[in-house]
This record gives structure tokens, C-alpha cells and sequence, in this order.
């Protein structure tokens, strides 16, 4: 599958348990930085900066392991599979997540391509 | 009245006691002991230095305890001799004293297995206040802790010196840990677990000499090693001190060989606790001691009758987080094992069942049905019909089932052996309602604490007004009440909001716990601990208050309501330039720009000129206030002077809930003083000061503080209530909640009725935090964080088409 890597910014740009809106295009970001403590798994991640529920901004939330807490309503949103956990447990309700990885200290955003996103779309 | 003498001031010894005193009075009662307090709790000592409880949380007998009774207390003296014949007893100051009967309750002394270099500054064992307290003072960040044992009191003396600071290994000579208390599979489990807190765990190796010179620098291993040490602990085991029983005559093998009547091989000497053997077994936990101590009692007092019997082993590793108990015989030898494990869950646990009944039992990591087991055991209970519930009780239809289902003769309070019916007695003949009237009455839950919740449970389905006293946990990341959490932050000098979570909580925190440490850490230390803006609500990382579609709304500070033509026009002007869809007069007389970009704060910061209004943080907002003496003809004394001056005393500084004020001129009290957090109100000749006022969700007429005759006498009795309401409210506690619970009683008397130095030590954290106190919109020029107001520009923009049209797309 053809796919984008886009960088970021620098690892620093982003303070550990915190996360950053990033404007790619006319799309939102979230992208997260879970700390140093995260034993497994990617210490970034990034998913849609808008909140399932009423689209609040989720990189202006509290980071609590590996899920956020939207600042609106306190809808906590996993960060690893974008679905909700709270208040209600399930996929009906989630946020899309992309894949990421760093590389010389930049963390870096992978993006569907346009292809892939047009098949998602039909 | 005959001499009773009883050496050692123990928990033995004194449980005794409180039994033989249940009896007629027939003993002048002398105690002697070697530490110089009162008895204290000494299963509790782990707890002490994991800062979890102070000395004298510990306290089993109080100092008016022994003068209620007529214990004459001899602390400080260590018994050295006795003359069995002369019917005598020797102390270290070279006092002698005369005896009827004597009673042993020498406890036991830590095992120093044969290491050199054990007298070298720096090596402690684990067994009373005093080396609690010298490991407190020589523990710290960066100190190298080694444990040299690996059971319980080994660990709990790791973690205890972790939670310190210290970076710390335990060297254990055995395979596994704990290996008195639990199968290899359980010592497996719980080195998961320990390894999991940061603790290293060396097995199967001993300690062969302690190096350094003249004080511990390190320790040699049997496996030729060495490792850095600034502190050694010997953990290594206990032996019963038999000394004085040899000097008297008295028959002893590895203790003080007692028969079923806690009879010893001489008529007038008796002895009680660690340092007695009983059917071959030395014990070395808490519940023996007072089973045999009530079977004493009655020997000595001539009610000779009760036997003792054993006990049925039982220990709980006290470590939090660290689920670990054994009891009972559990070799698999002669008896069927029933056991579960789930690694993932970290929960391992295994029954031995022998002829239908339960012989033993380990669990690790869930402990919930240790009180059943321990029933099982004690009782000898036929279990086979319930052996498909074993390890997992059926689900009670309702929490309290559980307690109702107990018999009344069942244990509730296995230390001090306490029945439920006991309990039930006590509730209803003397009118128990609390948990702290049922440890009075009762002693239940005194020892472990283990069955709390179950007295709780009790005390919640018979006592007729229950009080539930459990103060509130802020959430479940952190299992402390607050007052207990702001002792331990202050006592371990903890300045960070992820060190409390690692040390004491889930390593996690969530968005309750995290904004909470935050102000505990900001007021504890005065402003001067570690800013982790990643631990405060997003308002209090942009300075500004959060609207529903991701704006902000921007508040300056107009102290007192009071501007000016230029603030004013400015104000104007920013609105103008950033297009700010709303321009409001607030209810605390300011002025709110809403709708403000977060990217645009820093600027319409500056443009403004003025000082952040504070109004979307826990911290103090404003003080209302009227026009007063200068302009009004009703006002008596110039509120509008004495509320600028009280809002630029408080501004800028952070409390439990948000604070607004009022001062008013007269007690027209057109500015609404009382009902604000903090009111004053000028009367002919001073002002009165009130507090706890409330006007929003909840409306309270506030409690008057004092009354005063000048300005500044106002101001400071304001200050004081301020800074205490600060250093006392939970977390999100309005002062109208906070002057409720405390009674506004207590309020004045900590406050302006308190002593001059505690009056002068309130005013004087207040002045530090004060000091250390920043506008926070200055953040708008020298940003706290990387990127702390705009979002983040990629380095590349997409590759291809651009993403932008792909969003057209799906969008189209």
C-alpha cells in the first residue's frame, strides 16, 4: 500500500505526557507524548484532534497512560485504538489513529494516500 | 496486693496486661522496657518508614493509659538480671526490684547471621522505633540500600527505604522469597512484583562481608561480587531472648518452653509473646501473642482453665500494592493443592485441602479472600461441598451479605481475636457508632488493620448512626485520604507530581488525581517544587479558560472593579483587532474577552497590558467591591482601597477551589460580602471579617471570622483564613464546604485565636508562596513549554496530492 511518512517536528517540540495539535493540510492532529515511564509500545502517538463527542480538542487533555481525557466533558479516549472508553466502552464511537515512529529525533506521522483514502471513502 | 513485674513493654507484654486487668485487681503492676516509649505497634514500623503513618500513629498505650490503671513505667531500663530465689530483678541503672510474680515478655532480637563487618556505622536492624527512626535520617535519594534477607520484614523494609529514595537490593540466601510463607510459585510471583517497584532481588546468595572502612561502603557476595552500599539492613531472621529465663532457672530450648496454661518450669515466672516456645513452636507474628495472652491472664490470676492451643499461622506481607498472604500448612505433602495462576494478572494462589477440610493457603497478588480462608482454617470448617467456589466465592447478591452471613461466633479481628458477636454486644449496649469508638471499645482492628472493612461493614448494617469517618480518597490512583497524602508529601520532601504517582500511586495518575497533587505539591512547598504542566487541566497550561468550541475566554485583572479610560480603550482595542465575538461585564465587576484563539493569547496578552485575572484556575480571582467611603454617603470605611489592596495580597497564588471576595463599605453590602469566600464589611469604628460565604450552586450566609478595628488587623485575619484554608481544604473544596466541616469554631481557633507562632508561621508560608508567586500571562513571552500556544507546523508538507485535497474529498 502507498503511504506518507510526513515529519513532524522534533521529539522536544512535545513535553512528555502532553500532546500538540498538528495542522497538516486543513486536517487536525493530535500527536502525544506518553513519557518516558511507557514500558511498551510507541511513546508517540497521534490520532484526530476532535473529540467523539462534541469534537472538543484532544491534545489539550490530560494524558492518563495511554488514553487522554477530552478537556470538554472528560471523555477519555484510548490513544492506541481511538476508541472511547468513557463514558461508554465501544467502537460506535471513536477517533482515527495513524501510525507513528521517530527517526533522528523527529517524530514522524504516517497519513493514508490519497488512494487508500479514496477506496476508504467509497 | 501482690508485686507483679513485667519485663518488656512490647505488644505481648502490654496485650497481656490489658488482659489480666480485665480480671479483679490483685497486682501492683511494674513494667520495664528497654526502648524509651510507650508501646507501640510494632508490626507497624514498615509503615513508619514508608512515611505512610508518624510515631505516633503507632501508639498501642498512651502515657495515660498505664497512669489510668497505676502501671508504674519504666522506660529506658534494660533488665540484666534475676534472682529467682531472692525473687528479684536487676535493671541497667542498678536498681533492684522485688517481685510475687514475674512476667517474661522479652520479645526477640534480630538474628545477625556471622558477616564481617556488621559493627561498621551504617549497618541497622529492623526491629524497633529507634532503628526505624536512624533509617529514616540516613535514607534519601541516591542512598545505596542493601537488605540482607529476603522475607517479610526484609521486604517491607526494602520497600520501605525505596519509598525513601533509596535505589535498593535484597540479597536473599535462599532460591526464592519468602520461603516461609510461600512455595516456590508464590516467591516467584512476588519477585515479579518486587522487581516491578524497582527493587533488585538477588537469590540464592549470601552476604559475606560488609566493607568500608569504618563506615559501610559496600558488601562482598558468596558469588564473589561486590556491590556499592551506604546502608545495610540485617532482615536475617529473629531469635527469642531467653537470657534472663537462663539467668533465672528457668527451662528453655530455642524459647521459653511454655505449657498449654502459659505455664513455665517455675510457679512464679511466666512469660508471653516471641520469646516463648509452645509445643515446639516459636511464633514470630502478631495474633499468637494475644491468644496467648489471654490464656495467661488467666493462669495468673488463678483462674486457671483456659489452654492455649497454637495458633494457626497467618502472615501479610504490609507492602502497598504487594498482595501476599500465607497461612496454614501448605506442602503439598498428604494434602491436595488447589491453585490458580494468571501471569499476566500477576495473581497466583493455592489451597491445600486435606479430608474435606482447609490445611493452608498462599495468595498473591489478590488477597480479598484471606478472612475466608483464615475462618476456614481456624474453624476446621468441611469445605467439600463448596469446592467449586474455592478460590472464586459464588457473587454475593449484595456488598453487605458478606457480613451478614458470618456467624456470630466467627472472628472478625483475627489479631485480637474479636468476634462479630462481640462487636454486635458492643454496638448495642455502649452505643458504638464510629470506627474509632469500636477500636476504643473493642480493640478490634487495632493491630493489622486488615479487617476494617469488615467492622466497617458491621458498624454500617447494626450501629443505628453510623459515621462513616473515612476521609476522602481522592480517586483511585492514589489510595490515600488527603490530610494523610499532604503528610507524606511534606515528610518525603516530594516535589513532583510523577514521583507521588510512582512512589505511592499507579504510576499513572488520571486527569482527578494529577491537577490535585499539583496545588498539594504548589502550596506545600511554597511554589518551589517541580511545575509539570502535563499534570494540570489545559486552562491552567494556556492561562486561560476553555470555552466549548476550543476558544478561550481572556479575563484581566481589574482589581476591586476598579479601571481606567486608557485600560478601558486597550481593552477596545483588542477586541477591535482580534475580532473577539463577545465583550461581556462579568458578575466579580470585570470584563471577559471570549472567544480568543489559543494561538492568539500571548498577543492579546500583551496588547492588553494588564495582568492575568486568574479566572480560569483554582486560585484567587477577585475582590468585589463597593465605592465606600470616598464617593458614598452611607460608607463607613474605604472598602474600595482596603479590596485593591486585599486583591493584590492574594492575586496570582493558587487554592484548593476558587477563591472570590467582597468588601463592602457598610453593611448594605452592596457588593455581597457575605456571601463570598472571603467578606469584608466595614461597620462604625472597624471592619468585620467573614468567611465561608457562598452565592453559586450552593448560597451560605458566611460565618463571622473576627471583628476588628483597623484595615490591616482586616487583612490579616483574612490572610490567616486564606493560607489555612489553603494548607487544610481537600482538593476542590470550596471554603463554604471547608468552614461546614470544620465549624467555624475551630476555624477561629487555629486562626486569629491561635498562638502568636502559629499565626506567624501561617502569615510567613503565605509571604513565601507570595514571593515565589509570577503573572502568569508573562508565560505569553517566555513560554513554559515547546509550542505552548500554536500547533505544530510539519517539517514536510504531504507528499503527492496534499492532504488538503484529500479532506476535499471525503468531504465531497
Amino acid at each position: 500500500m502507498n503511504t506518507n511518512w510526513i515529519r513532524i517536528a522534533p521529539t522536544s517540540q512535545i513535553p512528555p505526557r502532553e500532546g500538540r495539535a498538528v495542522l497538516i493540510g486543513d486536517r487536525e492532529i493530535a500527536l502525544f507524548n506518553l513519557g518516558p515511564s511507557t514500558a511498551a509500545g510507541n511513546q508517540f502517538l497521534a490520532t484526530d484532534n476532535q473529540c467523539p463527542h462534541q469534537g472538543g480538542p484532544l491534545c489539550d487533555g490530560i494524558v492518563t497512560g495511554t488514553s487522554v481525557v477530552c478537556p470538554l466533558h472528560a471523555w477519555k479516549v484510548n490513544l492506541e485504538t481511538g476508541q472511547v472508553e468513557r463514558p461508554t466502552h465501544g467502537k460506535d464511537h471513536c477517533v482515527a489513529t495513524y501510525p507513528t515512529r521517530v527517526e533522528d529525533g523527529i517524530v514522524l506521522i504516517e497519513l493514508p494516500s490519497a488512494a487508500a483514502r479514496a477506496g476508504e471513502a467509497a | 496486693m501482690k508485686r507483679l513485674v513485667v519485663v518488656g513493654n512490647g505488644m505481648a507484654g502490654m496485650a497481656c496486661l490489658e488482659q489480666i486487668l480485665k480480671y479483679a485487681p490483685q497486682f501492683e503492676v511494674t513494667v520495664f522496657g528497654d526502648e524509651t516509649h510507650v508501646n507501640y505497634n510494632r508490626i507497624m514500623l514498615s509503615s513508619v518508614l514508608a512515611g505512610e503513618k508518624a510515631a505516633d500513629d503507632i501508639v498501642l498505650n498512651s502515657i495515660e493509659w498505664y497512669q489510668r490503671h497505676h502501671i508504674d513505667l519504666r522506660v529506658g531500663i534494660r533488665i540484666v538480671d534475676v534472682d529467682a530465689d531472692a525473687k528479684t530483678v536487676t535493671g541497667s541503672d542498678g536498681s533492684v526490684t522485688p517481685y510475687d510474680t514475674l512476667l517474661l515478655a522479652t520479645g526477640s532480637s534480630a538474628w545477625m547471621p556471622r558477616i564481617d563487618g556488621l559493627d561498621k556505622d551504617g549497618v541497622f536492624a529492623f526491629r524497633t522505633l529507634e532503628d526505624t527512626r536512624a533509617l529514616i535520617e540516613r535514607s534519601g535519594p541516591g542512598v545505596k540500600a542493601v537488605v540482607i534477607g529476603g522475607g517479610l520484614l526484609g521486604l517491607e523494609a526494602a520497600r520501605g527505604l525505596q519509598v525513601q529514595g533509596c535505589d535498593v537490593t535484597v540479597v536473599h540466601l535462599m532460591p526464592t522469597l519468602m520461603e516461609r510463607q510461600l512455595d516456590p510459585d508464590g516467591g516467584y510471583y512476588l519477585l515479579g512484583k518486587m522487581e516491578e517497584m524497582g527493587i533488585s532481588v538477588l537469590l540464592g546468595r549470601t552476604t559475606t562481608a560488609i566493607l568500608g572502612n569504618g563506615h559501610v561502603e559496600g558488601v562482598a557476595l558468596s558469588d564473589d561480587t561486590c556491590m556499592e552500599a551506604d546502608v545495610v539492613v540485617v532482615a536475617a531472621g529473629i531469635r527469642p531472648n531467653i537470657d534472663l529465663a537462663i539467668k533465672a532457672g528457668v527451662f528453655v530450648q530455642r524459647g521459653i518452653v511454655v505449657n498449654d496454661f502459659m505455664e513455665t518450669s517455675h510457679p512464679d515466672i511466666f512469660a508471653v509473646g516471641e520469646c516463648v516456645e509452645h509445643r515446639g513452636i516459636c511464633y514470630g507474628l502478631v495474633a499468637p501473642l494475644y491468644e496467648q495472652g489471654k490464656v495467661l491472664a488467666a493462669t495468673i490470676t488463678g483462674n486457671r482453665g483456659a489452654t492455649y492451643e497454637g495458633t494457626v499461622q497467618a502472615a501479610k506481607l504490609k507492602i502497598m500494592g504487594v498482595d501476599v498472604f500465607s497461612a496454614g500448612d501448605w506442602s503439598e505433602q498428604h494434602a491436595e493443592p488447589v491453585r490458580f495462576e494468571d501471569r499476566a494478572l500477576g495473581i497466583y494462589k493455592k489451597l491445600t485441602v486435606r479430608d474435606g477440610k482447609l490445611v493452608g493457603a498462599i495468595l498473591v497478588g489478590d488477597v480479598s479472600d484471606s478472612h475466608r480462608y483464615m475462618e476456614w482454617l481456624r474453624s476446621s470448617a468441611d469445605i467439600s461441598g463448596q469446592r467449586r467456589h474455592l478460590l472464586f466465592p459464588p457473587p454475593a447478591a449484595d456488598g453487605g451479605l458478606d457480613v451478614a452471613q458470618m456467624a456470630d461466633g466467627e472472628t472478625v479481628c483475627g489479631c485480637l481475636g474479636v468476634t462479630k458477636g462481640t462487636i454486635i454486644t458492643a454496638i448495642h449496649e455502649r452505643g458504638v457508632n464510629t470506627m474509632s469508638q469500636l477500636k476504643e471499645c473493642t480493640r478490634a482492628s487495632t493491630s493489622c488493620g486488615s479487617c476494617t472493612s469488615l467492622c466497617q461493614g458491621l458498624l454500617r448494617a447494626v450501629a443505628p448512626e453510623f459515621e462513616d469517618e473515612r476521609k476522602t480518597v481522592i480517586c483511585g490512583c492514589l489510595p490515600f485520604a488527603e490530610d494523610k497524602l499532604r503528610d507524606i508529601l511534606r515528610s518525603q520532601q516530594l516535589r513532583s507530581v510523577q514521583d507521588v504517582l510512582e512512589i505511592y500511586g499507579n504510576g499513572v495518575g488520571c486527569e482527578i488525581c494529577k491537577p490535585a497533587l499539583s496545588y498539594m505539591l504548589d502550596m506545600l512547598w511554597c511554589g518551589d517544587h517541580d511545575e509539570d504542566r502535563s499534570a494540570r487541566f489545559i486552562n491552567d497550561r494556556v492561562h486561560a479558560n476553555i470555552q466549548k468550541d476550543g476558544t478561550f475566554s481572556v479575563i484581566p485583572r481589574i482589581r476591586g472593579g476598579v479601571t481606567s479610560a486608557d485600560e478601558l480603550r486597550r481593552i477596545a482595542d483588542v477586541a477591535d483587532k482580534y475580532n473577539v465575538p463577545m465583550v461581556k461585564i462579568t458578575g466579580s465587576q470585570r470584563i471577559d474577552l471570549l472567544g480568543i484563539k489559543k494561538a492568539d493569547l500571548p498577543s492579546v496578552w500583551a496588547d492588553l497590558g494588564m495582568p492575568s485575572g486568574q479566572a480560569y484556575t483554582k486560585g484567587v480571582r477577585m475582590v468585589k467591591t463597593c465605592v465606600g467611603t470616598d464617593f458614598c454617603r452611607f460608607g463607613t470605611q474605604d472598602s474600595t482601597t482596603a479590596g485593591v489592596e486585599m486583591e493584590r495580597r492574594f492575586e496570582q497564588l493558587f487554592t484548593p477551589h476558587k477563591v472570590k471576595m467582597g468588601a463592602v463599605g457598610c453593611p448594605r453590602n452592596c457588593a455581597e460580602a457575605t456571601v463570598k469566600d472571603i467578606g469584608l464589611i466595614g461597620v462604625e469604628g472597624g471592619w468585620q471579617v467573614v468567611v465561608g460565604g457562598a452565592a453559586g450552586k450552593s448560597v451560605r450566609k458566611a460565618d463571622l471570622l473576627a471583628t476588628v478595628e483597623t484595615t490591616e488587623q482586616a487583612l490579616e485575619a483574612s490572610e490567616l483564613f486564606f493560607q489555612y484554608y489553603r494548607e487544610n481544604a481537600n482538593y476542590l473544596e470550596r471554603t463554604y464546604d471547608f468552614v461546614e466541616r470544620l465549624g467555624i469554631e475551630k476555624v477561629r481557633k487555629e486562626t486569629v485565636y491561635a498562638a502568636e507562632a502559629t499565626r506567624a508561621a501561617l502569615l510567613d508560608r503565605l509571604k513565601k508562596s507570595k514571593a515565589r508567586a509570577r503573572d502568569a500571562w508573562q508565560e505569553g513571552i517566555e513560554p513554559k513549554t515547546p509550542a505552548q500556544f500554536i500547533p505544530l507546523i510539519p517539517i514536510d508538507t504531504p507528499v503527492g496530492s496534499g492532504l488538503s485535497r484529500t479532506s476535499a474529498e471525503i468531504s465531497a
